[in-house]
């Protein structure tokens, strides 16, 4: 495969470039490549970047295949760019043992979009009592281990966990959020839960469990990465921590990124996600943490769910956003046209830093490397439509936003995987 | 005229409305007083009431206020329906719908349910209160008691003090009474006040007496037990002495000050004993206004309906 004339986006530079894909490798970079009778993709006027991975997803898959399952989601995922997805735990049974690692492994080969790496949970049954099996689920193939969704309560067990997955050289992504401190809130507290009347989540919710792994990570001396940071303490608190020489690493979402909490004031539940949806000040300081490299990536926390888990009261409506087809839009919509961030780095947050923290294969276009590639149209534009979402959760509260960015070709392992 | 299918806040409620509702609840009040209590604008109407938290004064008040009107009233007790079986809200909406209701008036414990509700029935929706977000007909009926009192609401200045927190009254009070270009004040312990409220338009206080000073309407909120247990403040008394109006505190307001309270009064917490039943309190009076109020929305809700039909 060629892939001719593209703006292909490098660690540092992006460069008009022929790529020459053979055995799902990127075997030459060069200004002209000869024709070798393979086949030829013409990327004119477009940009290649590395497959995006994004790795935190949850997939729902076994036990809730109503809201999504393997196929939907790798459907949905390569649709968006992404050539490599991390899914969460927090199925029916919970991804506590090998046997659902494995499960999860073997039907997302069958499906054979893109690559998936389950993330075991740090608990059984994430209920925050005994470890899960650690070093089975990393032998099965779990990347890393997580009790998303929940925080780990006890301090005593966490560092446990941590210690105990760092000798199998496995990293805890930490959910964090006081749970005693949300009590039944389900927005961000502040003027919009105010005008609205619903119970609000205060930011120290999230930031004393930052503090806390932050803590017990560096007491350790043990990696750790802080999921959908939120809040623009929880940045100045990684920020410090980094400073500090703690071997913690974090990611946000373009929820917490793009808007603000004013958007629940309408009551719409597909606003409801968790952590919160924040306040201004706290997508400029994710945005500041996001240039400066306090935040390593961008996530998008897909969360998939059934209509009737959103069409109810805002209270007993489902946490959760359904983002992975609108991910890359949101990118380039409102850091790249903005002049936040460049290609390059937009390329470091969707691919090569979560690559790096889960030491997986790929994250960059280099000769030799794994042919994982993204061809997007940049000055393309679309209208966010949660009803055509290949994913089977609708649940999107951005529908009627316009995004510059479509996603033309998904490549995995050199073989195209999604055209638009 | 009032053009709404619903009414579920004062939030986005004119001026313009707000006076048409509160001269229409005078002129139901004139004829409720003269004892005509047959006002059949709502005949051949179906009206059900659909309670999800306990209640008797409001209750009560939606229900006579439609049978004066003339209307059906049907109620259910979401405890008794099936609601208890696990009904959602927005098929019980549409069950009701399918029934051929006119209006559906809904007291719900959660924020925002009237809109879903509204969003799925055909029927209009009357807000009776949703848990921290609204009670519209309470802050109307508010309204009409203060401006029966001083014939206007512009420039009154109304202290609201206790749990404004957790109090839909306050913040539909808040919102129509700034609408109306009264000044609101608002005094609570500092764990009962919500984020952001001064930025709605109130002006909070610090103390019991910048709050009263000069103040012409002294509204007390009802503080539940359970906020005390909840950490909130430390103990009842402490409560009543700190954030508790009686008559010290009074001389602080106008002379010609009314006190008001949204029922039911815990004696001797909100509102000392004496202030209650004081030839100030205009407590009985708001019960009264509420009847008047609560006709007067369905009479322009339904007079909207048939004007669309």
């Amino acid at each position: 495969m060629i892939i001719r004339n593209g703006n292909v986006v490098l660690e540092n530079e992006v460069v008009k470039k022929d790529i020459l894909v053979k055995d799902g490798k990127i075997v030459e970079i060069a200004d002209t490549i000869p024709a070798d009778g393979s086949q030829e993709i013409d990327a004119s006027g477009k940009h290649v970047f590395p497959g995006l991975i994004d790795m935190h997803v949850h997939l729902r898959d076994p036990g809730y295949e109503y809201k999504e399952d393997i196929e939907s989601g790798s459907k949905a995922a390569v649709k968006g760019g992404f050539t490599q997805i991390c899914c969460m735990p927090n199925t029916n049974p919970i991804m506590d043992n090998k046997v659902v690692v494995s499960y999860v492994k073997h039907k997302a080969q069958e499906v054979g979009l893109c690559k998936v790496h389950p993330i075991g949970a740090i608990t059984k049954g994430e209920k925050g009592e005994q470890l899960a099996q650690i070093g089975e689920m990393k032998k099965a193939g779990a990347v890393a281990i997580s009790d998303d969704g929940v925080s780990v309560s006890s301090s005593r067990l966490m560092r446990l966990a941590m210690e105990y997955a760092s000798g199998f050289g496995v990293k805890c992504l930490c959910h964090c959020e006081d749970k005693e401190l949300v009590d039944g809130g389900v927005v961000n507290e502040g003027l919009s839960s105010t005008i609205a009347g619903l119970k609000g989540i205060p930011r120290a919710a999230e930031d004393i469990m930052i503090a806390r792994d932050i803590a017990l990570a560096e007491s350790l001396d043990v990696p750790v990465h802080i999921c959908h940071v939120s809040t623009h303490s929880g940045v100045r608190l990684i920020r410090d921590a980094k400073k500090a020489g703690v071997k913690v690493t974090a990611e946000t979402c373009p929820h917490y990124y793009a808007v603000t909490d004013e958007v629940i004031t309408g009551f719409d539940t597909n606003t409801k996600v968790n952590p919160p949806i924040r306040e201004e000040v706290d997508k400029l300081a994710i945005l500041e943490g996001l240039k400066d490299g306090t935040l390593d990536c961008i996530v998008t926390d897909h969360a998939p769910h059934h209509i009737n888990d959103k069409n109810v009261e805002y209270n007993l409506a489902a946490f959760g956003i359904s983002g992975i087809e609108t991910s890359f839009g949101f990118a380039i919509t409102y850091l790249y046209k903005t002049g936040e961030l460049t290609l390059s780095q937009i390329a470091d947050k969707m691919s090569k830093a979560p690559a790096k923290i889960l030491g997986l294969d790929g994250g960059a276009i280099t000769v030799g490397g794994v042919a994982d590639l993204m061809i997007a149209d940049l000055d393309k534009t679309f209208v966010i439509d949660p009803q055509k979402f290949v994913s089977k959760g609708k649940n999107n509260p951005f529908g009627g936003y316009e995004l510059s960015g479509v996603v033309e070709y998904t490549i995995v392992d050199g073989e195209i995987k999604y055209q638009a | 005229m009032l053009k709404r299918k619903d009414l579920i806040g004062l939030i986005d409620v004119n001026a313009e409305e707000l006076t048409e509702i509160l001269d229409t609840a005078a002129d139901m009040k004139r004829h409720l007083r003269d004892g005509d209590k047959q006002l059949p604008y709502l005949r051949g109407k179906t009206v059900t009431i659909l309670f999800y938290e306990n209640s008797t004064r409001t209750r009560t008040s939606f229900e006579l206020a439609s049978k004066y009107l003339g209307a059906t009233v049907i109620n259910i007790a979401a405890g008794s329906s099936s609601v208890a079986k696990g009904e959602t809200l927005v098929d019980t909406g549409k069950t009701l719908d399918a029934q051929l209701n006119d209006f559906l008036i809904m007291r719900h414990p959660m924020g925002g349910a009237p809109y879903l509700l509204a969003k799925v029935a055909k029927a209009g929706v009357l807000n009776a209160g949703d848990g921290m977000n609204e009670h519209p007909t309470q802050a109307l009926l508010d309204m009409l008691t203060m401006r029966e009192h001083f014939g206007r609401l512009e420039g009154l200045k109304v202290a609201i003090v206790g749990d404004i927190k957790h109090s839909r009254v306050a913040k539909s009070n808040l919102f129509g009474l700034t609408t109306m270009g009264a000044e609101v004040r608002m005094f609570a312990p500092e764990t009962l006040i919500p984020k952001g409220i001064d930025k709605l338009g109130a002006k909070l206080c610090s103390s019991k007496q910048e709050a009263l000073d000069g103040a012409d309407v002294v509204m007390g909120l009802r503080i539940q037990l359970e906020r005390q247990q909840a950490g909130n403040f430390p103990s009842l008394n402490e409560y009543a002495e700190f954030y508790g109006v009686d008559g010290k505190s009074l001389q602080y307001a106008n002379p010609n000050a009314i006190i008001m309270h949204p029922g039911p009064v815990n004696r001797g917490v909100e509102l000392t004993g004496k202030e209650i039943d004081h030839e100030k309190s205009r407590i009985e009076e708001q019960v009264f206004s509420g009847i008047a109020v609560r006709m007067a929305v369905l009479k322009l809700l339904n007079d909207y309906r048939n004007h669309q039909a």
